[in-house]
């Protein structure tokens, strides 16, 4: 094993009944940098993570670490963090309703009592070192989710660790908080951890990490250096296909029709009063920055909060749209934005999820018969390509972009005269982005309204031909055809465009 | 918030824990209400007895809702507490009363006195207990059945086994109950009859052994790694294990204790009535729940204190005891009340936590505009 390398695996396989996960991948990590493993959803990256800690027992390959003679082998996450191996999930896996310090230290001394001032003052200790902006005695629940994510780290480096696997730790975070875990990955670099970063965001890949693995459908693409990788051949990489793709959907400059919707002056329990319209065959968006109440606005729109007044036309005609049921009715259909909590019913199965809105609509003496459901899922998994084992595979246990295609295909089946998809591609991979921007547009080209909303602005830019701009809650500007360019778009969020 | 800077700034205190403003609650509404009472109903609340009184009635409750309030904190439930208590008083006044004949053999063997009978008492109830919570422990930690279950069999298990004891209501002979009913007598906390003789405040054993038992768990819950383990179990299971807690342990330890606590508690509450009858304890952990839940225990785990429970449960029987004494000597308007008092509570816990939520949220999104 060379100097400088704290990990290596080599030809780790690891399959699963039917599929090849992993074949022969190699990954080498480097004591003191940060290494991304990307990769599409599918591609092996959390099988691969998986068998680094131990969850998943390997089907060949080796594995050495550092200050190890032999190959180790890993049985369980408790293997993994005896051999220095720590991980941070994606999902805070810490106790909301103990303190920092308690989460910092406990399950990891076998003593039976508990030594509050110790324990307070080597966590304040290590919270200070690492510049993490929490107190000891301060209730865990009550820290943003940036400060929890780095108080798992700083628990997961606290023990002799030598390499420490980060997935998806900035899924939550907003761009401030994404800075502050820089900065202490940054630093726990500089001491000579070796980092695993697994994310989705390209520039957050470039904004430090300094190797990058790609796999692919469970095969190793290369090892790069992060400066000799510019972005668009890392998003070849990991797609394996050329990427005209994505810039060849450019829409149109149709402008819209007829009007289909109209509201003056909606409001809800949770957005203020605005106006807003969009024709038939129109796509648009609403912008801003987190918490702007661009999601509120549209939630407005679909019912799905108290709506506390304005008037609403659908096609000309003066209508009450009080909750999504009535929403829906008028041929509204609204892709939530977290999906997790308000899109799939995870335990349901694949059809289920599918049937679920027109089952609605139809309402319940109109049962969807077993044939006719089965036929619906099969149609939208052929033609969405939802990777699934069987129509009848619980929702829960897809990719999240597979759950994505499932909840657009629900409401296609409703045949929306107007689709509204709030962050439609968040936590999604490359490849499935850019099928359902292709999806967005043609559905406009059949003469469907849709109103999109996606953080990244040059995703909205590629999609929409106008853009409403929120700022604090209210709407700031609408911007169209020329005015669409990512500068425009930035200073009227930031408040110089008007 | 740059970072955080020196000693001076860890000890700066930390704005309340929910658990802690629910107690603060509970202590705050236990005081006024008894207060009030003071006030109105004057007369038996005016003197410490009534508080002394209250306790001795509820020493038992106190056991069980301690043990109650460990398996609650974990985000379990025990509801075959009040059965245990019960079956536990009837052996215990059997083995008194020498209608079990393992025991007479023991003593006439080895030529014991009849005190001996209360020793054998005592570790029969504490067998008893923890074989209960053992048993319920196992099933629920290493089975994974749902605790409401496992323990609703439990309830009705130890409350049959009661009428295979005896069918009869049954007495414990006076002398041994003289020895177990010494009351420990506080003069200088006493009051005088209208005749003007001081009568000393009186407490019975079985309030010391609350109390101790009281304490115990509360150092348990603190400062213990088992008791801090409960909570983690109870704030969130998946974490737990995560962090590397051995929830099933953990689990476990929870029942087995609340198991052993209703042992002690159906000792006690023998020592205080002397009698074993079918009808013991009845809704035992009904009151036990209650009393958890008005002490700011939530139901969903994860937060809660024995301090909490104590207050409960002296809240719920100062409200009973002043149902009685204002003339309402009906038994359904102590049900009534309660009810709604139970009621009243959580609606208020949920409002203040609501309430302490919004705000909080309102200071992360002031934040974030700043930025």
């Amino acid at each position: 094993m060379q100097d400088d390398v704290v990990l290596t695996m080599r030809g780790i396989c690891k399959y699963f009944p039917g599929v090849k996960a992993l074949e022969n991948v190699d990954f080498t990590l480097r004591k003191g940098t940060i290494h991304a493993l990307m990769g599409e959803n599918g591609a092996g990256k959390s099988t691969l993570i998986k068998v680094l800690t131990g969850v998943y027992p390997m089907d060949g390959g080796e594995i050495r670490i550092d200050g190890v003679e032999d190959a180790i082998v890993i049985r369980s996450p408790q293997d993994a963090q005896s051999y220095g191996i720590s991980t941070v999930y994606q999902e805070i896996t810490l106790c909301p309703n103990l303190t920092v310090a308690e989460n910092m230290f406990i399950g990891r001394s076998p003593k039976g009592r508990v030594d509050w001032k110790q324990m307070e003052k080597r966590s304040g200790e290590l919270l200070q070192k690492l510049g993490i902006p929490a107190r000891p005695r301060q209730q865990l629940g009550n820290c943003s989710l940036a400060v929890q994510q780095m108080v798992a780290i700083a628990r997961a480096v606290d023990t002799d660790c030598k390499v420490l696997i980060l997935d998806e730790p900035t899924s939550s975070l907003d761009d401030k908080e994404v800075e502050m875990l820089f900065t202490l990955m940054r630093q726990l670099k500089e001491s000579g951890v070796g980092i695993i970063f697994v994310t989705h965001f390209l520039e957050q890949v470039y904004a430090v990490s300094d190797q990058i693995t790609v796999l692919r459908n469970g095969q190793l693409v290369g090892e790069y250096e992060v400066r000799e990788l510019p972005q668009v051949k890392l998003v070849e990489k990991m797609i394996g296909k050329d990427l005209e793709d994505l810039s060849s959907i450019k829409k149109k400059e149709s402008d819209a029709g007829e009007e289909f919707y109209g509201a003056q002056g909606l409001s809800s329990s949770e957005s203020r009063p605005f106006d807003f319209h969009i024709g038939k065959g129109e796509v648009n968006g609403f912008t801003g920055l987190l918490g702007s109440g661009r999601s509120e606005s549209v939630r407005a729109i679909f019912g799905a909060d108290p709506v506390t007044g304005g008037t609403v036309k659908v096609n000309g005609k003066k209508v009450k749209i009080a909750k999504p049921l009535d929403a829906m009715k008028q041929g509204i259909g609204y892709l939530p934005e977290d999906r997790k909590r308000d899109g799939i019913i995870a335990d349901l199965s694949v059809r289920e999820n599918i049937i679920l809105a027109l089952q609605v609509i139809k309402g319940i003496r109109h049962p969807i018969s077993r044939a006719k459901a089965e036929e619906f899922a099969d149609e939208y998994i052929k033609a969405l390509a939802i990777k699934t084992a069987s129509s009848d595979t619980p929702v829960g246990s897809l990719s999240g972009g597979n759950q994505q295609k499932v909840i657009l295909a629900r409401w296609l089946l409703t045949h929306p005269q107007y689709l509204i998809l709030d962050e439609p591609t968040r936590g999604i991979d490359v490849g499935t982005k850019t099928e359902i921007q292709k999806l967005v547009l043609q559905l406009a080209e059949e003469g469907k309204s849709i109103t999109f909303i996606s953080s990244e602005i040059e995703e909205m830019l590629r999609t929409c031909s106008r853009l409403i701009v929120m700022r604090d809650r209210n709407i700031v500007g609408e911007l169209k055809g020329e005015e669409l360019t990512q500068e425009r778009v930035m200073r009227t969020i930031a408040g110089g465009g008007e | 918030m740059k970072s955080i800077s020196g000693n001076g700034t860890l000890r700066r205190r930390e704005p309340l824990t929910d658990s802690q403003l629910l107690l603060f609650i509970t202590i705050g509404i236990f005081a006024v209400m008894y207060v009030l009472a003071m006030i109105i109903l004057g007369g038996g609340y005016l003197k410490p007895q009534m508080l002394f009184d209250l306790l001795n009635d509820n020493a038992y409750l106190i056991i069980i809702s301690c043990g109650l309030t460990m398996v609650m904190i974990t985000g379990s439930i025990d509801i075959s507490v009040g059965g245990v208590t019960a079956l536990v008083a009837m052996v215990g006044v059997m083995i008194l009363n020498g209608n079990i004949s393992l025991f007479n053999g023991i003593i006439s063997t080895l030529g014991l006195s009849e005190e001996w009978r209360i020793v054998f008492a005592l570790l029969t109830a504490l067998l008893i207990g923890l074989a209960f919570g053992a048993v319920q422990g196992f099933l629920i930690a290493h089975l994974q059945i749902q605790p409401f279950i496992i323990t609703l069999a439990g309830m009705f298990f130890a409350r049959g086994m009661i009428t295979i004891v005896s069918v009869d209501p049954q007495k414990a002979p006076q002398e041994l109950m003289d020895i177990l009913q010494t009351r420990i007598e506080i003069p200088w906390l006493g009051s005088s009859n209208n005749r003007g003789v001081s009568i000393p405040a009186r407490m019975e054993i079985g309030v010391v052994i609350a109390l101790v038992i009281l304490v115990l768990v509360f150092f348990l819950l603190r400062r213990r790694k088992l008791g801090r383990c409960f909570y983690a179990v109870g704030g969130n299971q998946q974490s737990a294990l995560m962090l590397g807690v051995n929830v099933r342990k953990t689990r476990f330890m929870a029942h087995l204790l609340s198991g052993l606590l209703s042992g002690v508690a159906g000792f006690v509450f023998m020592m205080h009535t002397g009698a074993g009858n079918a009808t013991n304890a009845t809704a035992a952990e009904m009151n036990a729940i209650a009393s958890s839940i008005i002490g700011g225990t939530l139901l969903t785990g994860g937060v809660g204190s024995v301090v909490g429970t104590f207050f409960g449960v002296l809240t719920l029987s100062t409200i009973k005891s002043i149902v009685t004494t204002s003339g309402l000597r009906d038994p359904w308007w102590q049900s009534i009340t309660t009810g709604a008092m139970l009621c009243l509570f959580i609606l208020l816990q949920s409002v203040v936590l609501m309430r302490r939520n919004r705000a909080k949220d309102t200071i992360k999104e002031r934040g974030k505009k700043e930025t």
